[in-house]
């Protein structure tokens, strides 16, 4: 970090590796959404012109578009940084873990918020490179008290586990309400 | 005077006390550990506070929100890694301090400056409430509405080199808040006959992507690292001895943080930023800022930590949140059917107080868990990033499924999420998307409110205080148009920095 001698300076951001095709991927998200306008909003008769339900999707995606294409024009118009595609293999893969936060939101009404929460902790854990059995511990203890601070201290809205209904009557009514 | 006592009675409550206690330590080790940071808790918390008394969940927010900053200037001091990215100035001269061996100093130094420019920030909103109250009222929903508009500009105007890039994600958010069915006419808006669509795209789930998530993502991505802090020695208290050498540095520089804390889009940046400068070109040893000056590290901190009840008062008082954090606590009022804004100063100016004293109650809380636990602290921010990014998963997932149980939630903040961890990467700005989506619904029903009322566009600026944020927003761009000449004329060298990257945490 260099210390930044202006409040212009403290203030500028600079570019980094991936950002023209960050650019060009927003420049044509914004031309599609804008070329739907007339199918994707409606237009009231009589109606003013600022009340107009068109009204705010189109300023909005019309600035946005105007925005981008700037954005993608500076961006082509400034020096390459290297390292573009490593960036943006690192985009890339970060949907895998975007994948396991998936799973673990399907997983938790079948399988129950406690145990899906520890095998989840634990399992991550492993995948991130951690092996030594303090770690793994670390992961598990603190899944369980995530489960005991929401779910059982502040009873959070979070569902049940299908799997608590194979449980002993009484058992079953505690889980279910408490984990 | 009645309502004082109202509001001090709202306080006395074990659940608020609770929640207060709970928000201010938790904020504090949050604010401690880098890679976390207030906008993180914030929004995990979120959807858990929802079923808590207004009072109550506002003061846990309010108490992470108010917290971090003091944890935060640990690791600024320590280890030259801002807690939070509002604590990047701290380092300058905290840092040089610790590898002088006066850590114990900067960090002593660091708390009494933190409470110095937080009990003033919330004597300045104490002593502005009468003012506020009889000014408030004179909003109308054209006053409103400029004044989000002044916000959105700022906001995006606050992103220097990167202006147009925070301008087209400010309109993506202003877009984000118009799909669904619109409230007056009925009609579908961007929703591509997809039924998950017409509810529209709930802000407490873009909230959670771009924040929780994308931070989440941001460190299981990026290689595993473990700060190591040494724990520290002497007594904390002694820093309250030297600041009152430099009380003058310490109150100029709150009351930046209390002017700067109330624009929307500047804040605590700016805020610390002019004061370092102040503190340098009055102090008699300028050539010590950068080196371990302590009135550089009092400058920055006493700053900081003003703008939190700054920040309050255009949300209280208005309804319009000036950043990211006071634009998720808004959703708290929302939620609770209390409406920010002029009514509230009439209607529940005891929540107001309640919320005023829990800020001075969090101030002293803070300080004196810190006086004792600092090297507690300086373990916990070992805590290894990776890890770090299974846990704050974990957690966002009680955030985004406790709202509504709905997997397309869980799916649509994942998306963000990984919209989060772009812009991230890109050192591009998050907060305009939030503000954008929360300032374009406050815009688009204002607007049309003050319509009936407005028989030419004229019209809108007739009224005093209209006229003025007219004037304003003339003279915001008129300035930055002619920074951007000067700065064209003078060739200024590129000093690229990385303060932002931490920023959007």
């Amino acid at each position: 970090m260099t210390n930044t001698k202006t409040l212009q300076a403290l203030f500028k951001r600079y570019r980094r590796p991936g950002d023209i095709v960050f650019a060009w991927f927003w420049v044509v998200i914004s031309v599609f959404l804008l070329s739907q306008i007339f199918d994707q909003t409606a237009y009231k008769n009589g109606a003013k012109l600022f009340a107009q339900p068109r009204f705010w999707p189109a300023v909005s995606l019309g600035l946005m578009t105007a925005f981008a294409c700037f954005h993608l024009l500076g961006s082509a118009l400034s020096e390459r940084i290297e390292g573009r595609w490593r960036e943006v293999w690192l985009w890339v893969s970060s949907l895998e873990y975007a994948g396991w936060f998936m799973v673990y939101a399907i997983a938790v009404p079948y399988t129950g918020y406690l145990l899906t929460t520890i095998v989840f902790a634990i399992l991550l854990a492993l995948r991130v490179g951690y092996r030594s059995a303090q770690m793994l511990m670390a992961a598990g203890g603190s899944a369980l008290f995530t489960v005991l601070l929401f779910k059982t201290l502040l009873k959070v809205n979070l569902p049940s586990g299908l799997i608590y209904d194979q449980l002993p009557d009484g058992l079953r009514q505690f889980m279910l309400t408490y984990f | 005077m009645e309502n004082i006592l109202a509001g001090l009675e709202m306080l006395a409550r074990w659940d608020v006390m609770v929640a207060l206690l709970v928000g201010s330590i938790g904020g504090v080790i949050i604010g401690a550990i880098p890679g976390v940071g207030p906008a993180v808790a914030i929004a995990i918390m979120l959807p858990a506070t929802f079923g808590l008394d207004p009072i109550v969940g506002l003061t846990m927010l309010l108490g992470i929100y108010g917290s971090s900053m003091f944890g935060g200037a640990i690791p600024a001091v320590l280890i030259n890694t801002p807690g939070t990215a509002v604590n990047a100035l701290t380092s300058y001269d905290g840092y040089p301090m610790t590898e002088n061996g006066e850590a114990h100093r900067a960090v002593s130094l660091a708390y009494s400056a933190s409470f110095w420019g937080g009990i003033f920030g919330i004597g300045c909103l104490i002593l502005l409430s009468p003012v506020l109250a009889i000014i408030a009222p004179m909003f109308g929903s054209r006053e409103i509405f400029l004044a989000a508009l002044l916000g959105i500009i700022l906001v995006v105007l606050a992103h220097r080199g990167q202006i147009m890039a925070a301008g087209m994600l400010g309109m993506f958010g202003i877009f984000l808040q118009t799909i669904g069915l619109d409230a007056v006419t009925y009609t579908k808006r961007y929703t591509f006959d997809q039924s998950f669509l017409s509810s529209g795209v709930n802000l407490i789930v873009v909230v959670l992507g771009l924040f929780a998530l994308s931070q989440a993502f941001f460190l299981l991505t990026a290689p595993d690292s473990s700060p190591d802090a040494k724990p520290i020695s002497g007594k904390l208290g002694a820093g309250f001895k030297e600041l009152m050498q430099y009380k003058r540095v310490a109150t100029v520089a709150s009351g930046f943080g209390v002017i700067l804390g109330m624009i929307p889009g500047t804040g605590e940046f700016t805020a610390q930023f002019m004061s370092y400068t102040y503190a340098q070109k009055t102090s008699k040893e300028p050539e010590k800022f950068g080196k371990g000056s302590p009135e550089g590290l009092i400058a920055s901190e006493a700053a900081n930590n003003a703008v939190p009840a700054a920040a309050m008062i255009p949300l209280l008082a208005l309804g319009i949140p000036g950043e990211a954090l006071t634009a998720m606590m808004l959703s708290v009022f929302y939620v609770h059917n209390v409406i920010p804004g002029p009514q509230l100063f009439q209607n529940n100016i005891d929540l107001v107080y309640g919320l005023y004293f829990a800020l001075i109650a969090l101030n002293v809380i803070v300080l004196v868990f810190l006086l004792f636990s600092t090297n507690l602290l300086t373990k916990i921010i070992r805590i290894p990033t990776r890890f770090l990014g299974v846990m704050i998963l974990m957690l966002s997932f009680v955030g985004v499924y406790s709202l509504r149980n709905s997997l397309t939630d869980v799916i649509i903040s994942a998306v963000f999420g990984v919209l989060g961890l772009v812009l991230k990467r890109l050192n591009l700005p998050i907060v305009p998307i939030i503000l954008g989506m929360v300032l374009g619904g406050i815009m688009e029903t204002k607007l049309r409110s003050a319509l009936p009322r407005l028989k030419s566009p004229l019209d809108m600026i007739d009224r005093p205080i209209s006229f003025i944020i007219f004037v304003l927003i003339l003279l915001v761009i008129g300035l930055h148009i002619r920074t951007l000449i000067k700065e064209f004329k003078a060739h200024q060298p590129d000093e690229d920095h990385d303060l932002h990257d931490t920023q959007a945490r």
